[in-house]
């Protein structure tokens, strides 16, 4: 017991170390593996506020560019309104009645903080738990998927970027329907991984890949890359494809939060799936 | 005495704000980022209490993890960078060993000590910050080749940060 004693005692600093460290590792562990508003992240109180600041000082630099990317969506909007559009022929008359009901919300937010050099980036909103945002809703920057809530605190929300490496999120073909998912791999910012696609769908280059709507985070048939390379390696069913990302993550000001209506309900009927196989 | 009470706090509270509000949005080539803010662990004084090191350099991580939602990665690179602190201050020591209150920097112990102290330094707790947040080996080269050229981006900038302070030192 003795010797035991004077073991650690000698050693002390190396067991400190290894106390410290693995108290560091815990919280590694815990940050990637449960969602929840924990105090320490971004989305607390000072460092949000810092953010919020700094981002209010930052935001004239690329005023430009922001107000290039709205105006451009506001056009996008404008020719999918119906006064757009002519009667083809006939004197149609427009019935309203319930069989559509609402399905998606969006929320504006502010992108406070943002990163993408990093292998798992994340992203910090000036919107929370106030504004109605949630754990696991969805966010759209201009021109497709950003990425997933994660944390809330009641002024700030803290996003895991499509620029992650453990996020994937389900898209499909705009051509063919064929779905799969789109996962990045850590190394260039605008580029972004496409998985499943089997090998005997016709690609091109170019080819515009939307969102498949299965995850109920996101709507269905959000525009969010494009196909630069594919191919299929020696002895898989699977392509292996490059895409380009639509929104430039470097650029992101203007976010929305979806908020989907009938998610508790899906997630309802999902769980209950899940426990009577079991 | 009574002054690094004030000095080192205000110091601290520099380093992490440069470095999440300014360094981390430079980005070189996209990918390559600097770590300028364990330049705060690198300047503490050569005979402080290395548990209490330990102590600063797990509360400077954490500051920086909260800013960037990585909790725990930063904090656990850092002290790995207090852990072997005293065994490279030890190796790179002079034939006497040092001299009481010289601070471990360019003006107290010279460019050439500073170079190599600096250097593995940085290079120590970018291996460990690296290949934490991968999480894995099976990328091996990819992630040193990141932890390359992150240290070099580092070192420049501390370098920077050294002349800027001696030359500071220097007018006083």
């Amino acid at each position: 017991m003795r010797n035991l004693i004077a073991f650690i005692r000698k050693y002390s600093f190396f067991f400190l170390f290894l106390g410290v460290e693995a108290l560091a590792f815990y919280l590694i562990l815990k940050n990637n593996h449960f969602q929840g508003s924990s105090f320490l992240n971004s989305t607390n109180k000072v460092a949000g506020g810092i953010y919020t600041r700094y981002s209010n000082l930052a935001e004239y630099v690329n005023l430009k560019e922001v107000n290039d990317a709205l105006s451009d969506e506001n056009r996008l909007l404008r020719e999918n309104q119906l006064g757009s559009f002519e009667r083809v022929f006939g004197e149609n008359i427009i019935v309203k009645d319930t069989i559509y009901k609402r399905k998606y919300l969006y929320t504006k937010a502010k992108v406070i903080n943002n990163s993408t050099h990093r292998q798992n980036n994340y992203l910090t909103l000036s919107i929370g738990s106030n504004n109605g945002v949630e754990n696991g809703m969805g966010v759209i920057g201009p021109s497709g998927v950003v990425g997933v809530v994660k944390n809330v605190s009641a002024n700030y929300a803290s996003v895991v970027s499509v620029l992650h490496r453990e996020s994937k999120i389900s898209v499909k073909l705009k051509k063919s329907d064929y779905f799969g998912s789109m996962q990045w791999d850590g190394e260039d910012y605008r580029m972004i991984g496409l998985k499943d696609i089997p090998n005997h769908v016709l690609l091109n280059e170019g080819d515009t890949v939307v969102t498949s709507g299965y995850s109920s985070i996101f709507p269905e048939g959000l525009a969010t890359a494009v196909i630069k390379t594919f191919e299929v390696p020696e002895g898989e069913n699977f392509y292996k494809i490059q895409m380009q990302l639509l929104n430039d993550f470097r650029q992101l000001t203007y976010v929305y939060v979806v908020k989907n209506n009938t998610s508790t309900e899906v997630k309802k009927i999902e769980s209950g799936r899940e426990s009577n196989d079991d | 005495m009574i002054k690094s009470f004030v000095t080192y706090p205000l110091q601290f509270i520099v380093f992490v704000l440069l470095q999440v509000l300014i360094l981390n949005n430079v980005q070189l080539g996209g990918t390559v980022n600097p770590y300028l803010y364990i330049l705060f662990i690198l300047w503490l004084p050569i005979e402080l209490n290395k548990t209490l090191v330990m102590g600063i350099a797990f509360v400077l991580g954490i500051s920086i993890d909260v800013f960037t939602d990585t909790m725990g990665m930063h904090a656990s690179a850092c002290v790995f960078l207090a852990f072997a602190r005293p065994y490279l201050l030890n190796i790179l020591a002079p034939r006497d060993g040092y001299e009481l209150n010289v601070p471990p920097t360019v003006g107290g112990l010279g460019w050439f000590w500073f170079l190599r102290y600096a250097t593995i330094g940085v290079f120590l707790h970018h291996s460990f910050l690296f290949f934490v947040e991968v999480f894995r080996f099976s990328e091996f080269f990819d992630t040193l080749g990141r932890v390359l050229a992150s240290s070099i981006f580092s070192i420049v900038l501390i370098f920077l940060a050294q002349v800027f302070s001696s030359n500071a030192e220097d007018r006083r």
